[in-house]
């Protein structure tokens, strides 16, 4: 099963069931303040998935390493190898 | 009194493994190249530097797709420096594309093992004897350089840039949900049939080719291993990461998405 496949059934399923229970179509007497909460469930989800991939985002782009060590040790090395080429016999 | 010992020979199973006991592994690194005169040198004297160091037997293999600048003038200089069972020159007419590139260098690789990397010392070879370790380690397929876990890392990136990376990757995890952390990145090491293998299902090119080979390779149930890298990016500020690749990445990722 491709992944979208997989998506789409994860969806249809919880979508099939969210709507059976709002829509009473269970027959199923859920209290007022149940049935509020699952009638605004979908938006709540969408709103803590849009705030956790923000914050995921960002607490990754923050601590992003920077490899300065990286690129002082590229720069010597490739001064040494000029030189160690260059004695070797190579024409830049 | 000496003694009488009867000597008997190993059993024949026993000598059978010893004479076949594992020939000695072999690198074969490919270095596809399109303008790299300046860098070549250097990548292989690193590769060269890195490898000797660590007793690894190596071959370098250089796929120039005809760059107008004179990179083949040189890797031919680097090649009677180094010798040719060190270095191989396995040139094309033209820019034809980094798979068919990997096609080709593969025919005449003489190792067991392919290590694909960037010319541009964006990757550095210092890693290798660590991505080698790690294969070892976990008996992997292919071992990943990856920027994003441990202390891997980039230098050269402003915020904007780090910020598209970081989004893109994320956005290929809730997709893809790969089991690897850097889809995008193309310094690792595969066992040589493997590889084969996914050059042979892979149907993209550019950055998605990298990405779809890890996620056939899962398909595939190949074993991944990590190693994080330190990626030294000295081409961000002269080529910024434009509109047109983050589109045809976002294309490729749903194409993945779509059919996988």
């Amino acid at each position: 099963m491709t992944k979208l496949a997989q998506w789409l059934w994860g969806l249809a399923i919880l979508g099939s069931t969210w709507a059976a229970l709002t829509t009473g179509a269970l027959g199923l007497e859920l209290p007022l303040s149940c049935q509020e909460v699952l009638w605004l469930l979908p938006a709540y989800l969408l709103v803590s998935a849009g705030c956790y991939a923000l914050a995921t985002v960002g607490y990754r782009v923050a601590t992003f390493h920077d490899c300065e060590d990286a690129a002082r040790e590229l720069q010597s090395q490739i001064q040494e190898a000029r030189a160690d080429l260059a004695r070797r016999g190579l024409r830049f | 009194m000496a003694s009488l010992e009867v000597r008997r020979s190993p059993p024949r199973s026993r000598r059978e493994l010893e004479v076949r006991s594992p020939r000695r592994d072999r690198y074969s690194v490919l270095l596809p190249t399109y303008n790299e005169r300046e860098n070549l040198p250097l990548i292989v004297w690193l590769l060269v530097k890195s490898f000797s160091e660590s007793g690894i037997n190596y071959e370098i293999i250089i796929i120039d797709d005809g760059s107008p600048d004179g990179t083949r003038d040189v890797a031919e200089q680097l090649q009677k420096i180094y010798g040719s069972d060190r270095i191989l020159l396995k040139p094309r007419e033209k820019k034809l594309g980094l798979g068919t590139a990997y096609i080709h260098g593969m025919k005449h690789a003489t190792g067991n093992y392919i290590i694909i990397m960037d010319a541009d010392l964006s990757h550095h070879p210092k890693f290798i004897p660590e991505f080698i370790r790690k294969q070892k380690e976990g008996n992997f397929d292919i071992v990943s350089g990856t920027r994003y876990k441990g202390n891997g890392g980039v230098y050269g990136w402003d915020l904007k840039r780090k910020i598209i990376s970081r989004g893109a990757n994320f956005l290929t995890q809730i997709l893809l949900r790969p089991g690897a952390s850097d889809l995008t990145g193309s310094f690792r090491l595969y066992r040589k049939e493997v590889l084969e293998k996914l050059i042979e299902k892979c149907v993209s090119k550019g950055y998605v080719f990298q990405m779809e080979m890890i996620v056939r390779a899962r398909q595939l149930n190949y074993t991944i291993g990590e190693v994080p890298i330190s990626f030294v990016d000295r081409v961000y500020g002269e080529s910024k990461l434009g509109g047109n690749e983050i589109v045809s990445f976002l294309k490729g990722l749903l194409t993945l998405f779509a059919t996988t």
